[in-house]
This record gives C-alpha cells, structure tokens and sequence, in this order.
C-alpha cells in the first residue's frame, strides 16, 4: 500500500474499529493541548524565521548596494575636498550616482544625539557623501587610492565591516527560527509517543480481547493512530490559527521601525502556518504508529 | 485442523502437561475433563496459540505454532471460535457489537452479517439485552455471550472452557443443542467441562470422544461416563 493510499485510508477511517479502543482518559485532553501549544509555538518560529530572512535579504541588498564617504578637513578646505571626491566618483566606473548631505540631512542624523538646535557650522563636522552603485558595483580599493591622491581627508566605507555581522546575524536568527521548528516538531513527536504509549498501557486488557477474536496488530495499531492523529490534527488546527491572529494583531510600524515591529508574515508567506496542522498530523501518524507497534510487541 | 505430538507444557519446574498427543480432525466432536487444576486450559490456550509448549508440536491449520507470526496465529484464530472461561469483553462497547467483534476485525460487516447476529442473540436468549453494556450481565448472560462471539464467524472449529459453567440445566441443553447442531454442520468442536451430566447428554445426540487430563497426561475417559 503506498503512502498516499495509507493516509487516504486513514482520513475515511473505519468508524467501527474507531469504536474497540475506548474514548477516555487524559490522553485525549494531552494530545490536543500538546498540538495546540506546540502548533502556537511553531508559528512564532515560522514568523522569526521568515521575518529574520526577509531582514537579511533587505539589510544584504540595501547595504551592499550603497557606502558612504566621510570627508574630515578644515573648514576651509571641505569645499574643495568635497568637490574633489564627487569628481574622482564621477569618473568612477561602477559608481551610479553620488551626492554630498545636506546641512539639514547631517543634522538630521546628529538630532537623535544632540538635539535639533546643533549650531552645524561652528562644529568640526564630517561631511558625508553618499554613494549608490550600479549593479556591477566599484573597485573599492582602487577608490580608496584615488581618493588618497585627490582628497586626503576622505575615508571610504562601503558598509562591508556593518553589513557582513548583520546579515550573518540574521542568517543565524533565520537559522535558529528552522532549528526552533525542529525541535518543535520533535518535541510534539515525543510527547504524542507518550501519550500513545500512555493509551496503549491502559487498554491492555482491550487488546488481549481484541487478538482473542482474531485481529491483526495493524488493526489494533490503527485505531491508536488514527485517533492520536485525528487529535494532533485537530489541536494543530486550532493552535496554528491562534497563532496566526496573534501575529495578524502584532503591531506594525514603518520599514524605519525594528525588527520586532517586522516581526510576522508578508504576502504568500501567510500560507506556510497553514502547512503547520498537517505537518503536526504527519508527525503524530509516525510516532503514534511507531509506539503502537514497539508497545504491541512487547505484550503477549 | 489441530495437530498437538509428543507436547508439554510447563513454568519453572512444574510439569502441567506431557506427553500430549491428539489429533482435531475435521467434524469431530471432543470433551476434555478433568479435575480443577489439571490443566484444562492451558490444553485449550496451547490449542489456540495463545501459549507456546515447552517441548513437542503444536500445529494449527498445518503450522507449527512456535514459528508462526502475530499476524499468522491472528489469521488462525479467525478462523476459530473461542470461548473463554473468563469472558472478557470490551466494557464501552453494546452486548451487539461485543458479539459482533470477529466480524468487525475480520472486516466481514454487511446485512447478512447483522441478521445472522440478531438470529444467534435470539438463540442464546440475549436478544433483550442487545444495548446492555457487559458490567451490566449476570455471570450465565456472559457465558452465553461468549458461545455467541464464538460462532459468530461461522468458525471452522470451535474450543469451549467451560461454556455452560454458569447457566441452569435448561440453558446448558440449549447451547448444548447449539454445539451439536453446529457439529453436524460439520465443525470441529473441543470443549473442557467437568459437567458429566452434559457429556452425556451430549452423546446421546452425537458421537463425541471423551478425554480426560491426569497427572499431566491425556487419556480417553472410561466408560464410567
């Protein structure tokens, strides 16, 4: 029997051989709080997962595609330094578009620091270019000589010593987030074992009826699994979708805004906790069914 | 059918049986005796597979039993009608559907499997406690019970332990009356009993042999019976 036929048998199932194992005991209440907790907790990690993969995928483009030049010079030299360094860019293969900050912009940046009224001109402050490159990007190194040579108090930096750690950390969160849904999943797995083993323990006396009259262990096995995955199907449901609106009410903020804030799903990624029930149910399916058999032929 | 050369069966140093040979063959008709304690069903368990023997062969539709599967020996009792001396049955589930069970697992549910169902609770008497759960049967309901999950599957051997051991003298004819007919429909029957008096009975309407377990062995009972 293929595996595809197994799990349609399962979901029509066989009402009468439901019936030989009996419907009680904290099995039941076990398996479904399990599923819904754990189905909860697999969301959240799906969101980290996803939201820490959209973080580096943005930090990765957005930095690697911009740097900045800082120009340190008297005052009375940062405007021929200035001019200096946007002419070196223009000839600069690899360099799309280049432009110094404004007054207001660098204020900007030192207002979270210094406040607004920061008198600019009276202070020795860098001044800042920023450059964008095209797709193909710029020889960095060859920048820095050029610029050594025409503008000695510009440093280049092209986000490398910022972007590297970031993405790196958010790769890692990404990664954890899959490791976090591993786990989950093994978790649920055992604990779905326990109680299968649990249930089978206390209807020992069900089963020795049950193979007097003639059944088969897959029989026995069957009506432990399709239970147990029924419940660990039905829990997931109802936990997956809890989940789902907790993460739907998180709030939001702009794209400025942290991380926490980005925390959740985005377009077609609402889909993947839907896949969480079924995953929940396969995984009930093995285990149950692993318990079963390994408890089945143990007893005489 | 039910091949048992040179068995012996027993725990630790205790030799309940030895020596047993006995051939089941198709159609016949046996009663085992015996005093309490000398192994009646543990004959009866190494009949159906449900022990293993310590020493000889114990063969089941032409398999040996100590190299057949779960899957096999549950295939052989299938085939076979039991009837427990302790009656265990599923306490959640309906007298009905207790009866029925063989059929359940066996997968052999339809119209004529539930007419049949309601024909045989008619024949043990039963047919009013239909939807009475187990715990609520008095000790001669579950024995007639049992007989009526036995040979529900229509089995082509049928082994009793002490099937009238709690129902009154008219109760015990008339599942004695049941054996005999289901004998004459050419089944196999083996039944452990210490009620003479139903031996008797019983060959006045069949030709039955009559075995007798002592001291660990098996004998053909005299004609004091």
């Amino acid at each position: 029997m293929t595996l595809l036929n197994r799990i349609l048998d399962l979901a029509q199932g066989d009402p009468q051989a439901d019936r030989v194992v009996p419907k009680r005991g904290h099995s039941v209440r076990l398996t479904l709080f399990t599923s819904a907790a754990m189905a909860f907790l697999a969301v959240f990690a799906l969101a980290l997962s996803l939201a820490a993969g959209r973080l580096a995928d943005r930090w990765s483009e957005a930095l690697a595609r911009s740097s900045t030049i800082r120009i340190s010079a008297p005052l009375s030299e940062m405007e021929a330094q200035t001019w200096a360094v946007l002419g070196v860019l223009e000839q600069t293969p690899g360099v799309s578009s280049a432009r110094a900050l404004t007054d207001e912009e660098q204020r900007a940046l030192l207002e979270p620091w210094f406040g607004p009224d920061l008198p600019l001109e009276d202070l020795p402050i860098p001044r800042l270019v920023e450059v964008i490159e095209t797709a193909e990007g710029y020889d960095a190194e060859g920048l820095r000589q050029r610029l050594a040579a025409e503008a000695p108090g510009a440093v280049l930096d092209d986000h490398t010593r910022w972007r590297r750690p970031l993405v790196r950390a958010a790769g890692r969160l990404r990664a954890l987030g899959w490791v976090s849904l591993a786990l989950i999943l093994a978790s649920t797995a055992a604990m779905i074992t326990l109680a299968a083993q649990s249930a089978l323990a206390s209807n020992v006396r069900v089963i020795r009826v049950l193979r007097l009259v003639g059944a088969r262990d897959v029989y026995i096995a069957r009506a432990f699994v399709r239970r147990f995955t029924m419940r660990a199907l039905t829990g997931a449901a109802i936990g997956a979708a809890a989940g789902m609106i907790a993460i739907a009410f998180l709030p939001r903020a702009a794209d400025e805004g942290a991380f926490l804030t980005g925390l959740g799903f985005a377009g077609w990624h609402w889909l993947w906790p839907l896949a969480v029930p079924p995953l929940a149910a396969f995984t009930a399916f093995w285990a149950t069914r692993a318990a079963a058999f390994r408890t089945l032929r143990t007893l005489p | 059918m039910i091949n048992l050369a040179e068995v012996a069966y027993g725990y630790g140093s205790t030799t309940l049986l030895s020596d047993v040979n006995l051939r089941l063959v198709p159609g016949s008709f046996h009663f085992l005796t015996g005093p309490s304690g000398s192994g009646k069903t543990t004959f009866l368990k190494l009949c159906y597979a449900d022990l293993t023997a310590s020493a000889g062969q114990v063969s089941l539709f032409g398999q040996d039993t100590a190299s057949m599967t779960r899957n096999e020996i549950a295939d052989a009792r299938q085939r076979m009608g039991v009837v427990h001396q302790d009656c265990e049955f599923l306490d959640h589930l309906p007298l009905s559907e207790n009866i029925a069970l063989p059929l359940t697992v066996a997968g052999r549910a339809g119209q004529a499997e539930e007419d049949n169902l309601d024909e045989l609770m008619g024949w043990v008497g039963l047919s009013a406690r239909r939807d009475a759960l187990p715990p609520e049967l008095s000790g001669g309901e579950r024995q007639r019970a049992a007989l009526a999950r036995a040979v529900i599957t229509d089995p082509e051997v049928l082994l009793a332990d002490e099937p009238t051991g709690n129902v009154d003298w008219d109760m015990s004819l008339r599942l004695l009356q049941l054996l005999v007919e289901l004998n004459r429909m050419g089944k196999t029957i083996l039944v452990a009993t210490h009620d003479l008096a139903l031996i008797r009975a019983a060959k006045a309407q069949v030709s039955a042999r009559v075995l007798r377990i002592a001291q660990g062995q098996l004998q053909l009972a005299g004609a004091d019976l």
